[in-house]
């Protein structure tokens, strides 16, 4: 099976966020709440169910040969967040209804029509990326643009970026890509860019890879996201010895106190 | 945005041109501790520390689902087992309702959180045994029909109509929805345990059970409130609080800071409410009682009865509560 993915390179962004517009214009996703954050042009702050695509405005301290030469502006590291689409994903795992799907081209996909809006995918996402639409009342997320990709398209965040900053294509062949790009930076002196791949946790991977400068964890991206159904096996034990404990527990109440009246 | 757009000033060379920045760099710098409004991004405090994780979306509707599931979920191993070692019927027909009336309000309190009645539907044409949901669903649906046929069929039995299948009903009801009971008494706790909210998925291991214990403590009360005095409930009262009693004081020795959210600030004295009333409370009124004379003793009783019932439920909201904090707090 194919597996798409995207390379989203933080080192090449912008922060046009065509990304975005697209996003919603392809995929007609309502209007979300617009508030600046800090001193940038970050108005959304986080991906929702109304944001799909997240251009953040990470701000460092102004550093001369770094950006941010004035004191009133920040150093902006700029990333387009997306939705991971996990090997192992934890939303995936959680749906009740069967809403949220593995497709052909190895994504996470949320079939509106099928969610419920029991709201445990949200509980489920060690990105904190899937939302419910407090209007609408289901959950919402990044589609891939399935529906693009069925087309032979490349989904439309991809598309109009100006800068390739976001790239699509296959999973290892953006890896090898990533590789490389790391090794040109270097080469030209930027020795703080790394890959976020998170490849050795319970996601085993995800499907959209980021490449950033700096600390990963200011661009939200953890070191170790969890799959929970890691805790399943602790959790059900504890269960199945509760349950144990209070059939047991109940037969002694009744068989040695007995169930009538003193 | 006004205040990003500065004029700058026009420089004659490129030496002034570089002092200019060499300036700006010692203004930025100086800028950075003293001026709140530059957020600069670190590891520690994330993206403008905002959280990395999502809020739960779930309404009042669940934390209440949680308290009555478990009630009615521990009164079935009460009916079960008060029937089958011929407790009083009194004692049995109770806790059948209590069941009874938690097989007819969880499904109600879900739709009401859902919003329409199909979105419960759906979650019936998908059985999923690695999603904690969709297995709740299920156990819901067995104890919901359990707990009907055993009230029907006693019902039934009481007015002599199809005696011989009344009975049958009733039995088959009645282990059934004990053979359920057991699940939808501490599901919930894996429920919320595995997920990503740390304050939960690090208590995954203790949820389940403290919920169910909890719920007992709920359901033991309620029969007690109700009337019944049988010494199997004050048994099983004092077992309930003696383990919560056990929890309370687990959860005030954690020292991992994701539990954070169970000792401090307005979710920590929630849990330390819920816990106190379940725990201490309804065991010191339980083990004074047990010295007592019988009408003195009830009256004992029925304080640590309504104790562990309001304890229980309020255990529930603060588990939810401290969840939303865990959320807020989550940093990547």
């Amino acid at each position: 099976m194919k597996t798409s993915a995207f390379l989203t390179d933080s080192t090449l962004c912008i922060g046009c966020k065509a990304c975005e517009v697209a996003c919603k214009e392809w995929n007609d996703v309502p209007p979300d709440f617009t508030e600046w954050r800090g001193l940038s042009y970050d108005n959304t702050w986080a991906l929702s169910a109304r944001t799909w695509r997240h251009v953040m405005f990470v701000e460092g301290v102004p550093e001369i040969g770094k950006g941010g030469n004035d004191p009133a502006t920040m150093a902006w590291g700029l990333l387009s967040d997306v939705c991971k689409h996990c090997e192992v994903a934890g939303c995936l795992e959680a749906c009740p209804t069967g809403a949220l799907v593995r497709t052909e081209f190895n994504s996470v996909y949320l079939q509106p029509d099928v969610c419920n809006g029991c709201g445990y995918c949200v509980v489920s996402c060690p990105f904190g990326v899937v939302a419910k639409d407090p209007v609408d009342g289901r959950a919402f997320k990044c589609t891939f643009c399935y529906d693009r990709q069925k087309a032979d398209l490349m989904p439309a965040c991809a598309k109009v970026c100006p800068t390739q900053s976001i790239q699509f294509g296959e999973l290892e062949e953006l890896r090898d890509r990533a590789q490389q790009r790391i090794t040109e930076l270097q080469d030209r002196g930027v020795s703080d860019a790394s890959i976020y791949d998170p490849l050795d946790t319970s996601v085993a991977g995800t499907h959209a890879i980021f490449i950033v400068r700096g600390e990963q964890k200011a661009y939200n991206l953890p070191p170790n996201p969890e799959v929970p159904t890691t805790y399943l096996k602790s959790a059900w034990t504890s269960a199945a010895v509760a349950a144990g404990a209070l059939l047991v527990g109940t037969m002694i109440a009744f068989l040695g106190a007995g169930g009538r009246k003193v | 945005m006004t205040d990003i757009v500065r004029s700058r000033p026009e420089f004659s060379s490129e030496l002034e041109k570089e002092q200019r920045l060499t300036l700006i760099q010692r203004e930025a710098a100086a800028l950075v501790p003293s001026e709140a409004r530059v957020a600069i991004a670190s590891a520690e405090r994330g993206y403008y520390e905002l959280p990395l994780l999502k809020e739960p979306t779930w309404t009042w509707e669940i934390p209440v689902y949680l308290f009555i599931g478990g009630a009615a979920g521990t009164a079935s191993v009460i009916a079960g087992i008060a029937r089958l070692t011929g407790a009083s019927p009194k004692l049995v027909r109770d806790a059948r309702r209590i069941c009874l009336t938690g097989a007819v309000l969880s499904p109600a309190l879900l739709i009401s959180d859902l919003g329409r009645p199909e979105r419960f539907l759906a979650m019936l044409r998908v059985f999923k045994p690695q999603s904690p949901m969709s297995m709740g669903v299920w156990i819901l649906m067995g104890f919901s029909a359990a707990t009907s046929a055993a009230n029907l069929g006693a019902r039934l039995r009481a007015r002599s109509v199809f005696p011989g299948l009344a009975a049958v009903l009733e039995t088959v009801g009645d282990v059934t929805a004990l053979v359920f009971g057991l699940p939808f008494a501490s599901y919930t706790g894996v429920l919320i345990g595995a997920t990503v909210i740390p304050v939960w998925n690090c208590n995954a291991a203790l949820l389940p059970a403290h919920f169910l214990v909890s719920g007992l403590g709920a359901s033991v009360g309620t029969l007690e409130l109700a009337g019944n005095d049988a010494p199997a409930l004050q048994w099983l009262g004092l077992g309930a609080a003696a383990v919560e009693t056990a929890v309370g004081v687990a959860i005030e020795q954690e020292t991992n800071p994701a539990e954070a959210p169970l000792k401090r600030g307005s979710s920590g004295w929630l849990i330390r409410l819920g816990g106190v009333l379940s725990g201490p409370i309804p065991l010191a009124l339980r083990t004074a009682s047990l010295f007592m004379k019988p009408k003195r003793a009830m009256k004992l009783r029925k304080y640590a009865a309504v104790s562990s019932v309001v304890g229980s439920a309020i255990t529930r909201v603060a588990w939810i509560h401290a969840g939303h904090v865990s959320a807020r707090e989550s940093r990547p």
